[in-house]
């Protein structure tokens, strides 16, 4: 409960009711629908009822260093299923948001690499192509770990399903693209 | 004939070009015309809501902003796209502030959106627009031997309620029997690949890819037909690892559900781009299908 005492009960969650999905937090009646449904809440830290119980309880360190949102599929099955309205799969984006800032220059967790490449890589090409991206994201986490997805790497190659030669968007649309994106971020998110 | 904005997404110029090429060549086949936007951007997935969620419906707007101005409902093959277009479109009508921002940032691209653009997914056209009978009456080729499982995955069914269950869909089961194929119980059939999670957390995903694998071939299906890139890829790419990383021995082709639809209207083999399927689908289809 020191966190809480630190940033203050209510900051951390009105936080999160601000950002869209997340109105319905405190809503939450801890019946456990979320965890049941989830096909990895055997590996998180936390089960999704377990953070949303910890982020009402205003205990931000603890839930923004969990590995909970970052082990969501997005797959949305917690959503449709919560009795209560809730969005737990937009909850977990707000939270990857907020750990994402917290930790800006160390990321926990390799998933936030992969997410802000996949970002970066819109932004600077309209597309993401895989070829350059993976090798990106290996070299910047793990390349021993590249090793173990040179078959399936080479399955893709040799089947004519990664191109060497990256697919970009025409000059043109990409300057609109880029203005587009360029006005966003400088608004500062929503 | 049926016309529709087409946006195939950045999986079919990589991973997936046969389903761009069997979803093309199987909408000729049913007069439906898939006119490609042009110039179309990323839909920017799940990763970029993550990291800047107004710039990924800005990215997923300019889209929108260019459908609308040809007027037909935009289909996406993808189902990722499919949601991140139609969340873009959601909260664009529901939330005042997000819908005003949007137009401002699509403004300086000299682009405007009224929210008026349909997303659909292209199962949802090819199995709700097309009346089975018609699809029926295209069928040359006798499927009745194939024991197909119907992979829907998540994304195409969640989160909104949109043309099929939840949780236990049904329509592409309706479409495999239409060309004439036995449809296998496959009680996994809405559950999750893992998606791109297979890039950072392998270990955990290939446990996912393992269990939809094991539950088609309890079900003894010879094939998976899926409606997604991201899946397509977990299930075929990924399927050699799952048997190294497992000691098992699966041998399961995975085809995309129009791929299935070519092959049953006689559509030729690379036109429907068998030959980019890592597990091949040849012998199954070699002593099964009765040209």
């Amino acid at each position: 409960m020191v966190t809480a005492k630190v940033h203050g009960v209510n900051d951390f969650i009105q936080e999160i009711s601000a950002m869209p999905g997340g109105e319905k937090i405190n809503l939450c009646i801890q019946c456990g629908t979320c965890s049941a449904s989830c096909p990895n809440a055997n590996k998180m830290d936390y089960t999704p009822r377990e953070l949303i119980a910890l982020a009402r309880a205003g205990m931000r360190d603890e839930v923004l260093s969990s590995n909970t949102m970052w082990l969501c599929l997005s797959c949305y099955l917690c959503t449709v299923r919560c009795p209560r309205g809730i969005v737990p799969t937009y909850i977990m984006h707000a939270l990857e948001h907020l750990s994402m800032r917290h930790y800006r220059t160390r990321p926990r967790v390799r998933t936030a690499r992969l997410y802000r490449l996949f970002s970066d890589t819109v932004h600077a090409f309209g597309m993401i192509p895989r070829l350059g991206c993976m090798m990106a994201y290996f070299l910047q986490t793990n390349p021993l770990k590249a090793l173990r997805m040179i078959r399936p790497a080479l399955g893709l190659l040799t089947h004519g399903r990664m191109p060497i030669k990256a697919h970009k968007l025409e000059p043109e649309p990409m300057k609109q693209l880029k203005a587009i994106l360029d006005k966003a971020e400088a608004m500062g998110g929503l | 004939m049926k016309y529709y904005s087409y946006f195939p997404g950045c999986c079919m110029h990589e991973e997936t070009p046969m389903y761009d090429s069997s979803a093309r060549a199987v909408a000729k086949a049913l007069d439906v015309e898939l006119i490609e936007l042009d110039d179309w951007n990323c839909c920017g997935s799940t990763p970029y809501t993550v990291v800047d969620e107004l710039a990924a419906f800005c990215c997923c707007a300019r889209n929108l902003a260019l459908a609308e101005k040809r007027g037909f409902d935009l289909v996406a093959a993808c189902s990722d796209c499919y949601l991140i277009l139609s969340r873009t479109n959601q909260h664009f009508q529901h939330y005042p502030e997000i819908r005003a921002k949007i137009t401002e940032a699509l403004a300086a691209g000299g682009l405007e959106y009224h929210g008026t653009v349909r997303v659909r997914h292209i199962l949802d056209v090819f199995a709700n627009d097309i009346s089975s009978d018609e699809i029926k009456s295209r069928v040359k080729v006798d499927l009745s031997n194939l024991k197909v499982a119907p992979y829907y995955g998540c994304q195409v069914v969640r989160p909104a309620p949109s043309f099929d269950d939840l949780e236990n869909p049904q329509s592409l089961d309706r479409l495999t029997e239409s060309l004439g194929a036995k449809v296998v119980p496959y009680p996994l059939k809405a559950r999750c690949c893992g998606g791109s999670l297979i890039l950072s957390e392998d270990e955990i995903v290939l446990g996912l890819i393992r269990k939809l694998l094991e539950n088609a071939q309890a079900n003894s299906a010879d094939l998976i037909v899926t409606v997604c890139p991201f899946c397509q890829v977990n299930l075929d790419a990924y399927q050699g690892a799952v048997n190294r990383r497992f000691k098992t021995n699966f041998h399961i082709p995975v085809l995309f559900f129009t791929q299935l639809m070519g092959i049953a209207f006689g559509i030729d083999r690379k036109t429907l781009g068998l030959h980019h399927n890592i597990v091949s689908a040849d012998k199954i289809l070699k002593t099964l299908v009765k040209v």
